[in-house]
């Protein structure tokens, strides 16, 4: 089922962790196994914030094989070599888990030539790069993952998130969402639904030089973006393109650093309420995402078949 | 109570061999017999008082609490209970099967006033998806928006939303009428069976589409028309229903219902009957 939820503050910048976090608690029911957030952080914007992983979270519920942890020491060593290789300078580095790192790090050369260079190393994953964007997921409840990587003080404009129930891949990080859209800095995906012409497009996509870490069908969506950028569409062509271009069911949030949308398919199968004022847009699965951030009697509407819509901050 | 009469003359249907047949284990059928009268007694109501009025705040409940502590007060009377707090919450207001003025001052989320039979319903809010499925009788009145499958099996009874609805409103609809202020999406009266959907504004794609049998009347523009879903010709009769039931609604003052457009099934199933002798008498 999963649930998603998105919001996006015009102008003003509030602690949008914590806001996330209650809009994603709420949906719970829809999606138990892990939890995700794009968040779009009032960082300096001067260095890259890169997010990644060297190994797969194996609490209980995982569906990812157990590893020795000093495996993952192993693997931080070769990022940080590679890094060192690429020019890449590392500013700051923070450990938030055994198996996943923040570092923020100078870089001004090409973004898809460094991320493969970095995820060459076994098991090692970039969850997302960009100036703005911090990009956590893992298995667990919202309150969970925000409690582990400390979210609730993140303070920013907007962000997007998903509370993944599995059904077409594994109870794992790497299925988990957002998906980043690599190789753009600061693009992120959260999906609710089914993709049906997953294969068909990922090899057409893989063919093109675009890459897969998954095999979650909801990454597609990140990479379709991605490519249609990569040739120059803007975002809102992008995901106006994957109206027709995407086959299945599909409710689905992409955020950049300074803008938020949402498409939906043309049967409207999934779920979307809207909630929409002068300065805050709050949109999520169901009602009650909305409603545990803002509690007061509003007006929300299901945006209709086929619908795309894309708001600045 | 109606005066109730024994049917003695066989239905199309049962002039065909259906109905007849032995059914035995889960499946055992049981046919209503007015002379037999435990059959007027329905399990689960309550006799109530429409002039005794409470409040009831549902903000730290879940549904089931919130359902029960409904069903209670009506237990005790109650005709008029206010929902204070709503926020959301789905299934709420589920499965009241008596007469009762129920005011939700907020918004409801999934599967609001489901399976009800006979209570006036106000939400002062927007409602999520399947708000009033399988609704047997009653009025339910929107003050805002709706969310898709709006009023989904919808066997009788108003069902009204003074804004928007989502897609597939009264989809497998079995009876009733459905009124829209607003707009609706894609796929409205889908798989309709009977009844009546009235949208005051404009429809997404594939209107009526599979439909069986049933008539959609739109005011706005026509996305597209599905399959089995063709234009009908206005009558006078359609004319006077829709100018009754808009009033009843409390919605289109002085819309010109004459200018809608009126769908039906471009296609009759070969054993389909069209409208059951209740509908009938109702229809006009």
């Amino acid at each position: 089922m999963c649930g998603i939820a998105g919001l996006i503050h015009k102008g003003k910048s509030v602690n949008i962790g914590s806001e996330l976090q209650s809009m994603l608690q709420a949906l719970k029911h829809r999606g138990p196994d892990s939890t995700g957030y794009a968040l779009y952080a009032d960082n300096e914007g001067q260095n890259f914030i890169m997010r990644f992983k060297v190994g797969e979270n194996v609490a209980e519920g995982s569906s990812s094989a157990n590893e020795d942890t000093s495996v993952y020491d192993s693997r931080k060593k070769l990022v940080d070599k590679n890094l060192a290789n690429l020019g890449a300078i590392i500013v700051k580095e923070e450990r938030l888990t055994p198996y996943s790192f923040r570092y923020e790090i100078k870089y001004d050369k090409d973004l898809m030539d460094f991320s493969k260079k970095i995820e060459s190393v076994e098991m090692v994953e970039i969850l997302s790069i960009g100036k703005s964007l911090e990009l956590i997921k893992d298995l667990g409840d919202a309150t969970v993952v925000s409690e582990r990587y400390g979210l609730d003080k993140v303070k920013g404009t907007h962000g997007i998130g998903h509370a993944r129930m599995a059904t077409e891949s594994g109870v794992d990080i790497k299925s988990a969402h957002p998906f980043w859209g690599y190789p753009f800095s600061d693009v992120s995906v959260v999906h609710n639904g089914q993709l049906t012409n997953y294969w068909n497009n990922r090899r057409a996509l893989e063919n093109k030089g675009m890459r897969f870490m998954s095999e979650c069908d909801s990454e597609l969506i990140a990479v379709f973006l991605a490519e249609k950028m990569r040739n120059g569409a803007t975002l809102e062509e992008g995901m106006r393109e994957s109206l027709s271009g995407l086959d299945g069911v599909f409710t689905y949030f992409v955020a950049t650093k300074d803008s938020l949308g949402m498409a939906k398919d043309t049967m409207a199968a999934k779920p979307l309420v809207l909630y929409e004022s002068d300065d805050l847009v709050a949109m999520g699965s169901e009602e009650i995402a909305i409603r545990s951030i803002l509690p007061q009697e509003i007006t929300t509407y299901d945006p209709y078949d086929g619908e795309v819509k894309v708001w600045q901050i | 109570m109606a005066n109730l009469k024994t049917v003695t003359k066989k239905t199309k249907a049962q002039s065909m061999g259906m109905h007849t047949e032995v059914l035995t284990g889960k499946t055992q059928q049981k046919f209503f017999n007015p002379d037999e009268a435990e059959n007027f007694f329905y399990w689960g109501t309550h006799e109530v008082d429409f002039n005794k009025r409470t409040e009831l705040d549902v903000k730290d409940m879940d549904c089931k609490i919130a359902n029960n502590k409904i069903d209670r007060l009506m237990s005790e009377g109650y005709g008029t209970i206010v929902i204070k707090n709503p926020q959301g919450k789905h299934s709420l207001g589920v499965g009241i099967l008596n007469k009762l003025n129920l005011i939700f001052e907020g918004s409801l989320g999934y599967f609001g006033v489901g399976s009800i039979d006979g209570p006036i319903v106000r939400v002062n809010g927007r409602v999520g998806w399947s708000c009033a499925e399988n609704m047997m009788a009653g009025k339910v009145v929107i003050e805002k928006n709706a969310g898709s499958c709006f009023g989904a099996a919808l066997r009788g009874g108003d069902l009204i939303c003074k804004g928007s609805v989502g897609a597939r409103t009264g989809i497998d609809q079995k009876g009733g009428s459905i009124i829209v202020g607003g707009d609706a999406g894609a796929f409205t009266g889908f798989m309709m069976q009977r009844g009546r959907i009235v949208i005051l504004g404009d429809v997404g794609i594939n209107l009526g589409d599979s439909m069986y049998d049933g008539t959609i009347y739109v005011g706005g523009k026509i996305g597209s028309f599905g399959s089995d879903a063709i234009e009908s010709k206005m009558t006078s009769d359609d004319i006077s229903w829709l100018e009754r039931k808009l009033k009843v609604a409390e919605i289109g003052n002085n819309f010109d219902v004459s200018k809608m457009t009126k769908i039906v099934a471009g296609k009759k199933l070969w054993n389909y009957d069209a409208l059951e002798p209740t509908e009938k008498k109702g229809a006009i």
